[in-house]
């Protein structure tokens, strides 16, 4: 289905992509293939205690040991209030410097307190048992409730609830921000409902879950010059924390970004790199720090448990009269959880006359949390579209209907605020209820239950800042060059820009993520912006290299440049200069150096901006009810991407969305015991989707043009996990008749559930 | 972290039991895949690795009229590609199958596995059910033990300082005879069981259970031989009524804890489960042999 | 005590010294510049480091380097045949079953070793062998199809 009237000549193909090779042979530099000459190995001391006062940190045996060449704490790391804007975001530079180093409370169990350079790993760890810390052990506030008691320790002394507190707010808190949207008549709504449904749901924090480990390198050169070598989703926002947290030019300090393993929104912010550039100005050596995999689940950013309370009123016909919602965000040691973006998408693809949802962003002693693919909308899509399901079963109607029959459609304004412009949740639910996988009878393995369910997901997706160029070869080649790392195929997807503008074949096109001295200033490959807000950027560079192009034929011709026109990748003679052959590319590449020199396009954007997206996915799960052990049988995603640049790696995200969406539902959590000491660091007991685990997964790809973007580009990398958590859940009760609201759905209280069903 | 000074490869068995035995911080490594992923996480190296894999008695599976003898160091998919093991011991061979992913049976073994004493070890029950003893070389000689008495609790067993498993030897097993094992895992794969349960069944000729062994694991400090879930199989024909009854005696049996991997009362109720099945699935591999 | 090591790495000979607790994944990385293995967790929980010893699929992070000498080690730098990649290596390509690419190695190793002694695989135990290989980017939708469709290719069928 496409309503994009636009035709295409490469984009919508999928050629190889271009860093493919280097990956399947090995050949792919990540964060930890990286070693520079008289390179140190770096070790940071972890905090054991979830909550604790530093008394003091004596580091002087570490220091005597032979091989040990620098040794940093929160004394090297200055304190600071300074904060980065990103977008419509501002990172805290104080805050995530005291997490890079703790100077006065570790807040969390694996909070960085100290840091060692040495020879060896092995020398390097052995100091770090050296150094010698004096912790006050204080009690861990563990959760949004433990947090919100009144008798609740404070994490942060001083801290004062930001956006719109409530009046009879404490002085003394852990909430760091309350927010809320509302419109209508809240109680008049619900006063005019036939059918109201109110449940609290809880979410575990989980972890995004990327395979590469968090590593980097850091070398200080004599003349204070700085270069980092690192896996990161933003190597400009790398440079910019850095500079802002140790007080560095930004100018003075160089990030390349290696081959990323992952990211998901968790290698966003910057944990190791300020630490090693601190131990690296101090030794006079090159550093390299490397994360185990348990540093990685106890000290890098998982994102929010949640605790969300819904309450929906409809009226027998179906429509929504009346909503309520109250978000409860751990934000882990730091202000800064998703609530916010929770609260905005919770509703989002509904149009609902009356409504009140809240917000709060809560900080405990868990680690910092981080992004993590529409961060903040899949809990509150567990909440609001598992009220949903239930509504549609207390009225007997389709939930597929009942969803068409509320949908936010054009011109409706949103929750959140702006008015809609096309979107494609209808077709998304017209897709869905038509898909095969809808209509298919249920057939149960003998001795389990099998039930389907079926769940919405919003997301806003992003703009922001992208900058490219496109650089002509001689030979009719292109280079195309960005600054966004790539973590899903998006250096392809540029490449079919490029091909689409000039007509040069998407082999002979380079795409290149370049370091942030040799490409203009690129905002995080994050927001699922890259394909949309860069690929702006590249479309408009590979314009500005045609227009140049047609120039140049304008002059071989010695003709008005407006009598040059451009198609199928050729310079064309418009009327007025008819009867001379079209020029290729290639032919005006071979004349470059005679008609005026390099050609190199280039573009910066700034798209304040994108392309809101909907996705419905429908999933088959059989439960073995004598043991609670679950299993999803089959999933489909369908999903609104405005444009598919790529149609392959397209399908990745929506497939790679859904499970890791499944993933959240049936086993993933942080498991914590009383005293804040996460009980299952690892990928054993963490218990991520094996290939075992799942079914294939179908997508249905919908191309409702986004008219932002001249090829209708939404984005798609994050709605695809919003929507399985609720998928998941309404299939345990269409097979169960039990409605979860508390996740995971693991076998100990599915069973747990069952026994009480009876 | 003190690290380790040395890694040996011995040819006898003489030779590693002399290192073994010489220095009590030196460490047998079979696949390594307990002893590695502990030794970092505890940061408790090894003086000396001891390399077991080079010693004839310590790798190899044979199948002979007296039975099955497993070198202890054998490699699970070494095992578990013996089609004549799986033939005579499904619910054994299986259970060793399930020794982690493709890439751990490349290096487990069911003599790590017994010597690390988890309870929740995939191979005891499947050991236990089938009478399988432990050939223990030490300083002061060879000895036998039944796997039900060779581990003592979480990570202790019967070795002494010195001692080093050599084999395990099962009994063939004997006719209209066949075991089964199943475990609880939330997901498909890859993880620790939150219980398990083997069986083994023998039938007279008229289908009536003449003999039963049951063993559950991961519901105590170490895996459970259960005479009582027996008793509740022998001389019945293993009907839905007869596994119930087994089912409820292993439960009765369980004195598991909580943990990450699961709750008490959870896997008191799982291990039933399982153990009904794996008796349903022993019992009809029994009556479909001679 | 260090240990001389004298070893077949991608069926060339290789000799290296390295420490006796050192695990053959810091020696391939550290030592020998083979960084195509990757570290994901350390503990064979992710299958990143996947490696053949003597045609066995094994995670390199727990197997000690001291016990590689004179056996063979197969890592993914050696899996293509000089510019000819592996129908494996091939079909990832093809089927877009990679996005980060970071586990793609170990996935690539393990494929060939399921596909070394069973060419016709079903789609379970593909999964069921791929299981210890994890992949948090793609579903694994795309890989198990790759690694069908490499199946397919090395028997001489067309799917």
């Amino acid at each position: 289905m496409s309503t994009a009237t636009k035709t295409f000549e490469h984009v919508g193909t999928r050629p190889i992509r271009h860093d493919g090779l280097d990956k399947v042979t090995g050949r792919a530099n990540y964060g930890a293939d990286y070693a520079l000459p008289g390179m140190l190995h770096g070790y940071v001391v972890r905090s054991p205690h979830a909550h604790a006062r530093i008394v003091s940190i004596d580091t002087s045996a570490a220091e005597a040991m032979a091989g040990v060449k620098a040794v940093v704490t929160g004394s090297d790391i200055p304190k600071t209030n300074a904060k980065l804007v990103m977008g419509e975001a501002a990172l805290d530079l104080g805050a995530m410097g005291d997490n890079a180093l703790a100077h006065d409370k570790a807040l969390y169990e694996g909070h960085a307190v100290a840091a060692v350079a040495a020879t060896s790993p092995e020398i390097a760890s052995a100091a770090a048992e050296a150094i010698r810390v004096v912790y006050e052990p204080l009690q861990p506030v563990m959760n949004v409730d433990q947090a919100l008691a009144p008798d609740a320790l404070i994490l942060h002394d001083g801290m004062v609830t930001k956006g719109r507190p409530k009046p009879d707010a404490p002085t003394r808190t852990n909430v760091a921000l309350r927010m809320e949207l509302t419109r209508g008549d809240l109680d008049k709504g619900f006063a005019g409902a036939d059918v109201v449904i109110e449940r609290t749901f809880t979410t575990p924090m989980v972890h995004q879950g990327y395979i590469e480990p968090h590593a980097c390198v850091a070398r200080w050169g004599e003349d204070g010059q700085v270069v980092v070598w690192t896996s990161t989703q933003g190597h400009f926002v790398v440079r910019d924390c850095c500079a802002g947290i140790l007080g560095i030019d930004a100018a003075r300090i160089k990030v390349i970004p290696s081959e990323i393993g992952g990211g998901f929104g968790g290698k966003i912010p910057v944990y190791l790199e300020p630490v090693a550039i601190a131990l690296a100005r101090k030794a006079h050596r090159p550093v390299k720090l490397v994360m185990s995999r348990e540093d990685v689940f106890r000290a890098s950013g998982p994102t929010s448990g949640t605790k969300i309370r819904v309450k929906l009123g409809a009226k027998k016909d179906g429509s929504f009269v009346a909503a309520s919602a109250s978000l409860y965000y751990e934000a882990g040691a730091y202000a800064g959880s998703p609530a916010g973006a929770g609260a905005m998408c919770a509703i989002a693809a509904y149009d609902i006359p009356n409504f009140l949802v809240e917000a709060y962003d809560i900080v405990v002693n868990r680690p910092k949390v981080a992004a993590y693919r529409a961060p903040g909308a899949p809990a509150a899509a567990f909440a609001v579209e598992s009220v949903v399901d239930e509504v549609a079963r207390r009225l007997g109607k389709d939930p597929i209907e009942l969803r068409l029959q509320n949908a936010v459609r054009e011109g409706d304004q949103a929750a959140y605020g702006p008015e809609f412009g096309p979107i494609g949740l209808r077709e998304v639910l017209e897709a869905a209820r038509c898909h095969p996988h809808w209509k298919a009878p249920l057939v149960p393995q003998p001795g389990r239950k099998v039930g389907r369910g079926v769940a919405c997901g919003f997301w806003f997706n992003a703009g922001l800042n992208s900058s490219a160029t496109v650089s002509l070869s001689a030979d009719g080649s292109a280079n195309v060059v960005t600054g966004n790392p790539d973590i899903g195929g998006t250096r392809v997807a540029q490449a079919l820009m490029v091909s689409e503008e000039l007509g040069i074949p998407v082999e002979r096109v380079r795409p290149i993520v370049a370091d942030t001295d040799s490409i203009g200033y690129n905002d995080v490959t994050g927001g699922s912006r890259v394909c949309y807000a860069t690929g702006m950027a590249v479309i408009e560079a590979a314009r500005d290299a045609q227009a140049q192009l047609r120039a140049r034929a304008a002059k071989i011709w010695d003709v008005p440049v407006e009598q040059v026109g451009w198609e199928r990748g050729r310079a064309i003679a418009l009327n007025g200069a008819s009867g001379r052959e079209p020029l290729t590319v290639s032919e005006l590449a071979a004349k470059l150096m005679h008609t005026g020199g390099p050609i190199i396009g280039s573009a910066t954007v700034n798209a304040p901006m994108a392309g809101p997206a909907f996705g419905a996915h429908i999933c088959d799960l059989e439960v073995d009810e004598d043991t609670g052990v679950s299993r999803v049988v089959r999933y489909t995603v369908v999903q609104d991407v405005g444009k598919a640049v790529h149609p392959s790696y397209v399908e990745g995200q929506m497939q790679g969305g859904a499970s890791q969406g499944i993933g959240w539902a049936l086993n993933e959590e942080y498991v914590y015991d009383a005293e804040g000491h996460l009980q299952n660091p690892g990928f054993l007991d963490y218990r991520m989707p094996v290939a075992s685990d799942l079914p294939m997964i179908d997508t249905v790809i919908i191309e409702v043009a986004n008219p932002l973007h001249p090829y209708g580009v939404r984005g798609v990398g994050e709605v695809p996990i919003v929507p399985p958590l609720a998928a998941v859940a309404n299939a345990m009760h269409d097979a169960t008749r039990v409605r979860f609201t508390a996740l995971p759905l693991s076998p100990p209280r599915v069973l747990a559930a069952l026994k009480q069903r009876g | 972290m003190p690290q380790t000074q040395a890694y040996e490869a011995p040819r006898t068995l003489a030779d590693a039991v002399r290192l073994l035995s010489t220095d009590g911080h030196a460490r047998p490594l079979a696949g390594g895949t307990d002893l590695l992923v502990q030794s970092r996480a505890t940061q408790k190296l090894p003086s000396t690795f001891v390399d077991l894999k080079r010693i004839p008695e310590l790798v190899g599976i044979e199948v002979g009229p007296d039975g099955l003898r497993l070198g202890a160091a054998t490699s699970a998919a070494v095992i578990c590609e013996h089609a004549e093991a799986r033939r005579l011991w499904p619910g054994l061979v299986e259970a060793i199958g399930l020794l982690g992913s493709t890439q751990i049976q490349g290096r487990a073994s069911v003599g790590g596995n017994l010597c690390n004493g988890s309870p929740a070890a995939d191979t005891t029950c499947s050991l236990i059910v089938n009478r399988a003893r432990g050939v223990i070389a030490g300083a002061k000689g060879e000895r036998t033990v039944e796997v039900e008495r060779f581990t003592t609790g979480p990570g202790r067993t019967v070795l002494e300082p010195g001692d080093l498993l050599v084999a395990l030897v099962v009994p063939r097993p004997a006719a209209r005879t066949a075991d089964a094992y199943l475990r609880l895992i939330p997901r498909s794969e890859m993880d620790i069981a939150a219980a398990g349960a083997a069986a083994s069944v023998t039938l007279d000729e008229r289908g009536v259970c003449t003999a039963a062994r049951v063993a559950i694991g991961a519901v105590a400090p170490t895996a459970l031989l259960v005479p009582a879930a027996a008793d509740a199989l022998i001389g019945s024909r293993l009907d839905d009524a007869a596994l119930r009854r087994a089912a409820d005696a292993a439960s009765a049996a369980a004195r598991p804890i909580d943990d990450k991997r699961g709750t008490a009362v959870y896997r008191k109720t799982v291990v039933g489960v399982l153990t009904r099945r794996a008796a349903g699935i022993a019992a009809e591999r029994a009556r479909a042999r001679p | 005590m260090t240990v001389h090591v004298r070893t077949t790495i991608n069926a060339e000979p290789q000799e290296f010294l390295c420490e006796p607790g050192e695990t053959l994944l810091e020696a391939l990385r550290s030592r020998l510049g083979l960084t195509g293995t990757k570290e994901g967790c350390a503990t064979g929980d992710c299958g990143a480091c996947s490696v053949l010893l003597d045609g066995r699929l094994v995670p390199a992070c727990l197997v000690l380097a001291a016990e590689v000498s004179g056996r063979e080690v197969l890592t993914v730098e050696g899996v293509a045949t000089g510019d000819t990649l592996h129908p494996v290596q091939q079909k990832f390509l093809e089927h877009a079953a990679l996005q980060c690419g970071v586990c793609t190695p170990g996935f690539v190793v393990a494929a060939k070793a399921l596909l070394d002694h069973n060419d016709d695989p079903t789609e379970e135990q593909v999964r069921y062998w791929l299981a210890g290989n994890l992949c948090r980017c793609t579903g694994y939708d795309k890989i198990v199809r790759a690694v069908l469709d490499a199946a397919a290719d090395m028997r001489g069928v067309t799917v």
